[in-house]
């Protein structure tokens, strides 16, 4: 039964997909990805990955949507004739998809137990979990634990993405002389109704934030969620009260030292671990025991991811958001 | 009785899709946007309580806050979009 | 027992009511007919549907979460619908020509 409700999201997947691609009109695409993000978040949910099901819904239907708006709002809203028709490209992603479709014939059967996935490394991980670091989630234990190489590049690539914007993007102080009246500047200040009831929420969004970051190794969770979930709070703010007074509860300063200091602290446990006499990212020799190490340290890593990724989304938003259409 | 809600939260997102595709004005597609993510919550939190693992309802809590946001911010932009457009 | 047909009931009504509200956002002729539809019905079925699991889930965590859920849904639900509206009826350019009122002596 639960099947036939995956099908039916994938059925409104595939619809949505399609006209995202067809349509002319880019703010249209746009809510459309909102509702693709939402369709996706609930096929990961029904296929039982609350962590990315989560993921996703925070940073697809959230931040991605707000992004693209700031994009969007600069720009013209239709977009461009494409000049003739594009042969080879479309002959490449035919030859692609075909290929691609043609592989998934000889995949396993969706949960098969005997399946090559599920031989090697994943019953390791599924029985060390409970002896290593009586953990209940086995996605962050792997996450933070296991596979702490790879987050480590991955925080390491949302600095780069940050700085990245911000290179292009930031223009320092917008000239006072081509901004428009403060009505526009001014964000949803002049509607009363939302604006007081979105200011009582944003605690409630940060707090559900940190929950959600402390409470990653007992449920779904973890930093990138987390950070996602304060950014959208600190987004909101700005949004509400305008750009002036989002950029002054969080400057420039604090946002480049929170991005680099996520990763800092990141690597920061990774040499502490070397200094203390494991290898780098090791451990288990944090702390007294080798199982309160290893939560000491997955505690520290979850909180470098959180602080990097607040830092990085909410500078992009700004970078966004501050720059004044090329009219 | 779990399955007929959830069959009939599954037909009002296809419609709101609908809706989302047809709507001739932008505020048509905002509007189905934001029933989508209502509905999409309570999906979550109907499967979060058939299959038996309450834990999963911190998703449909956490998607309820960002609806709202994405909201607001679609017509923040709208708004700001139209000032700029609009002739001098 | 007396529970369970409550919450079979309750659920019952919350799809119904969603329903009807996906039905009135695709089938009426205006955008404000249409608010008016999706942002009833948000509330009420909203209301029913997470009820209706309440009572099934008696004085546990997860009761907690779904008031939770339920709270915010109710604060945020009828605000949006607001800001929606105001934006559309900010947005007209060119309304559309009233007639005269009638003047009869």
């Amino acid at each position: 039964m639960v099947t036939l409700f995956g099908l039916v999201l994938l059925t409104l997947l595939v619809v949505t997909a399609v006209a995202i691609v067809i349509t002319p009109n880019l703010f249209v695409a746009v809510m459309l990805m909102s509702i693709f993000s939402l369709i996706m978040a609930a096929t990961f949910f029904i296929l039982d990955a609350a962590d990315v099901a989560l993921t996703e819904a925070a940073i697809g239907a959230g931040m991605s949507t707000i992004l693209f708006l700031g994009a969007l709002a600069l720009l013209a809203e239709r977009e461009q004739r494409s000049r003739g028709r594009q042969w080879l490209p479309l002959a490449v992603v035919a030859l692609t998809g075909f290929t691609l479709i043609y592989a998934t014939f000889d995949k396993p059967r969706l949960g098969d137990p005997s399946a090559p996935v599920h031989q090697h490394v994943a019953p390791w991980y599924l029985e060390q979990t409970p002896v290593l670091m009586e953990m209940s989630n086995v996605v962050t234990a792997v996450l933070a634990g296991f596979r702490a190489y790879d987050t480590l590049g991955e925080v390491l690539v949302i600095l780069t993405a940050g700085l990245g914007v911000m290179l292009i993007l930031a223009s320092g102080r917008p000239e006072p002389s081509r901004r428009g009246p403060a009505a526009v500047a001014g964000g949803l200040r002049h509607h009363l109704i939302p604006r007081v009831v979105g200011q009582l929420l944003i605690p409630f969004i940060v707090l559900f934030g940190l929950y959600l970051q402390f409470h990653g190794e007992f449920g779904p969770g973890g930093g990138f969620q987390a950070g996602a979930i304060i950014a959208v709070g600190i987004v909101l703010h700005a949004l509400l009260e305008g750009e002036a007074a989002g950029r002054a509860i969080l400057p420039t300063r604090v946002l480049v030292g929170l991005m680099a200091g996520g990763a800092l602290l990141f690597c920061a446990v990774g040499i502490a671990g070397m200094l203390l006499g494991g290898n780098f990212l090791d451990y288990a020799v944090l702390a007294a025991n080798p199982v309160a190490g290893q939560q000491l340290g997955i505690h520290l890593v979850e909180a470098g991811v959180g602080i990097t990724v607040t830092g990085t989304l909410v500078a992009a938003f700004h970078a966004f958001a501050d720059r004044e259409p090329a009219a | 009785m779990y399955y007929a809600a959830t069959a009939a939260i599954l037909v009002t997102m296809a419609l709101a899709l609908a809706r989302a595709l047809l709507g001739p004005t932008v505020y048509d597609r905002v509007l189905a946007v934001n029933m989508f993510g209502t509905k999409t919550v309570l999906l979550v939190s109907i499967v979060a309580f058939l299959s038996g693992r309450p834990d999963f309802l911190d998703l449909a809590l956490a998607y309820a806050l960002i609806n709202f946001v994405g909201v607001l911010a679609v017509l923040e932009f709208f708004q700001k979009k139209r000032h700029y457009e609009r002739p001098r | 027992m007396i529970v369970d047909v409550l919450s079979f009931v309750m659920l019952a009504l919350g799809g119904f009511f969603v329903f009807l509200g996906g039905l009135g956002a695709l089938r009426l002729p205006d955008l404000y007919t249409r608010m008016h539809a999706a942002s009833l019905t948000d509330s009420f079925g909203t209301i029913l549907t997470l009820g209706g699991i309440m009572l099934q889930s008696c004085w546990s965590l997860a009761t907690v979460k779904l008031l939770t859920i339920l709270f915010f849904l109710m604060m945020t639900g009828p605000t949006a619908s607001y800001a929606l509206a105001n934006a559309a009826l900010l947005s007209v350019d060119d309304p559309e020509p009233h007639p005269p009122p009638a003047t009869e002596t």
